[in-house]
């Protein structure tokens, strides 16, 4: 059972050492180097969607990192490679999609819902107050328990 | 107080029916995660310049093809849709339907074994084992085909395998233009 074991967790230990070998790009400029370290990660790995390029070892994403790669070190910013791929992949390859028309809800959705959230408590909250505040206690409800209370000093 | 205890029932018919709905719309309807909207439709081609896979110094263009109403698809042998679609194209072809194929991270040999075997539907073959072109034209997978028009300008982009349906519902209204 033991050994089983072993084998199995060096079989898993096998495949993590497989998924981390991917290639090495040498940049003589480390902006450049940067630049192309936070492009991979917010770029979006079409094969396996929930994955960047960074992460993926797909082979579309290969070609992504070598494709990154070349537009960095011919000089271009970030937010032109990410044009470049945007153009050609849409924003759906872009991690952080630019604020526009399609995706307002998205950027703003969040906030909408948040500030709906607290108007709802607060409205919440103020008529549990105003309940509270004009609930009667009936005399007869009060003698009842204060009977109660008798019976249970007398015990 | 009976009406109230079927309250989280309710709800969660309601919500069983919208994630079975979406699960449906994902799989085949416009969510559609593997639909990405191309941001190519209207226009120009991206130009790129491959070497023949038949004739290595022969260079496909899409600048070649200007004037025409072309197909241009992207396939390779490791792609079993290809395979699929691949009676599909040699019926086009003998419609008269230009097809340009671009084979895409395959071994020259495999690839023109294939088309030895299934027959050659590609007017020419740009040759890219290393996704130049491929990645100029958003392909994320393969097959994908685009109608590129006359003036180079590209008005269909499908990605899956093509048939008469898709080319009668997605191509031939374009064809006119």
């Amino acid at each position: 059972m033991m050994k089983a074991l072993v084998i199995v967790f060096s079989l898993l230990l096998g495949g993590v050492a497989l998924a981390a070998n991917i290639e090495v790009y040498k940049f003589e400029d480390p902006a450049q180097e940067a630049i192309y370290k936070e492009l991979i990660s917010e770029l979006r790995c079409l094969v396996c969607q929930n994955q960047n390029i960074a992460d993926s070892n797909a082979e579309l994403a290969q070609d992504m990192r070598a494709k990154t790669y070349d537009l960095v070190r011919q000089g271009m910013s970030k937010a032109e490679v990410g044009d470049f791929m945007a153009e050609r992949y849409g924003d759906f390859v872009l991690y952080k999609p630019p604020f526009n028309a399609k995706t307002a809800v998205l950027w703003v959705g969040p906030f909408l819902i948040f500030v709906v959230a607290i108007w709802l408590m607060l409205r919440t909250i103020r008529a549990r107050r105003a309940e509270n505040e004009t609930a009667t206690i009936a005399e007869e409800q009060l003698s009842e328990a204060a009977s109660l209370l008798e019976k249970d000093k007398d015990q | 107080m009976k009406a109230k205890a079927l309250v989280p029932l309710l709800a969660f018919l309601v919500l069983a029916g919208l994630f079975l709905y979406m699960l449906n719309q994902m799989n085949q309807g416009e969510y559609n995660p593997r639909d990405i909207p191309t941001e190519f439709i209207g226009k120009t081609a991206p130009a790129f310049s491959l070497p023949d896979l038949y004739e290595p110094g022969h260079m496909v263009s899409p600048a070649n093809y200007k004037g025409k109403v072309w197909l241009l698809n992207v396939w390779g042998t490791w792609c079993p849709e290809c395979w699929r679609e691949h009676d599909y194209l040699m019926a086009l072809q003998r419609r008269g339907v230009t097809i340009v194929g671009i084979n895409w991270r395959d071994e020259a040999a495999e690839a023109k074994s294939m088309l030895a075997r299934l027959g050659n539907p590609f007017e020419r073959i740009a040759f890219d084992p290393d996704s130049q072109a491929v990645i100029e034209y958003g392909v994320y997978g393969a097959p994908e085909t685009f109608l590129i028009d006359a003036e180079g300008i590209i008005r269909v982009k499908h990605a899956g395998g093509m048939s008469e349906q898709v080319w009668q519902e997605k191509f031939v209204p374009h064809l006119g233009g």
